[in-house]
């Protein structure tokens, strides 16, 4: 394990960089695909609606690499993640255009551990929806 | 229709190991849209001190999922798929996994239980080699919205 960011230069407080991610049709189709999870709700506009959602929802696991990624690029080596959990608490509403979605990830850290190890609070909004919340990451830093 | 408690605590062992490979990793990184080097090359890998080119955390997704697979899609459960959604999601990792493990996934449902108009039911996944080194545990809270019974008529 070999992350770029060093133990000794974070302190509780420091904000990892805020970073956008889209998420469009497209990229839902792909990730059923390579994650094997084909529930109609996260590509089929007329089953998302018919049980009650507003559109088509990205899903929850696809919402959650793509935070995860806002720590994995801070600390560099995506092997330095000891922990990772999140809350889904609103759906991604991804509508049928060209733009899709967009993911806001914030990130800061609120602990630090023993064994160089940091716990960074994540949030991810979209729409101006919390659609992460409670959700933490544990890295080890060099 | 209220989830069947009597599955508190049943275990569900994977039919056959799952097998990682370097061109799966590459697919599961590309339809996340990450291009860190770690997940696609083998000297980037081996830099960062892996011994070939790790998975991306969520990847173990794929293991737990046939785990939970195996156990919503008994009709025994009464688990209404359709009214499902993901609520809450944890991975905690003793190492990351990597091109060439060879995962079992034993699957363990360890909650059931009512929120209001919602069951909620939690499964705990552990992932380890073949050879017996733990890789990761997943859990995993679902929801299904409306899935409680309505309350007794006064």
């Amino acid at each position: 394990m070999t992350a770029n960011v060093r133990y000794a230069d974070v302190e509780v407080g420091t904000e990892l960089p805020e970073q956008t991610y889209p998420v469009r049709r497209l990229d839902l189709v792909r990730y059923a695909g390579a994650s094997g999870d084909f529930n109609d709700i996260h590509w089929n506009e007329r089953i998302a609606k018919a049980v009650g959602l507003p559109n088509v929802i990205a899903h929850g696991m696809f919402t959650m690499a793509e935070a995860g990624r806002l720590v994995t690029d801070w600390v560099g080596d995506p092997g330095a993640l000891v922990e990772y959990g999140v809350r889904f608490s609103a759906p991604v509403v991804v509508p049928d255009d060209d733009k899709g979605a967009e993911l806001v990830v914030t990130g800061v850290v609120t602990e630090k551990r023993d064994d160089n190890r940091v716990v960074v609070a994540i949030t991810a909004r979209s729409a101006g929806a919390k659609v992460l919340a409670r959700s933490t990451a544990v890295v080890r830093l060099a | 229709m209220a989830i069947n408690r009597d599955f508190l605590g049943r275990v569900y062992e994977s039919p056959q190991p799952y097998e990682v490979t370097r061109g799966k990793i590459r697919e599961f990184a590309d339809a996340i849209s990450d291009p860190n080097p770690v997940y696609r090359d083998r000297a980037s890998a081996e830099a960062a001190g892996h011994a070939d080119v790790i998975a991306p955390p969520t990847f173990p997704i794929i293991m737990g999922m046939e785990g939970a697979g195996q156990a919503i899609v008994d009709p025994d459960l009464r688990l209404d798929y359709s009214m499902m959604v993901h609520g809450e999601q944890r991975f905690s990792y003793s190492r990351p996994m990597r091109a060439g493990d060879v995962v079992n996934c034993v699957t363990t449902i360890t909650e059931i239980k009512s929120l209001g108009r919602n069951e909620l039911i939690t499964l705990k996944s552990e992932l380890s080699t073949v050879e017996g080194e733990h890789i990761v545990t997943t859990r995993n809270l679902l929801v299904v919205r409306d899935g409680a019974e309505p309350a007794e008529q006064k």
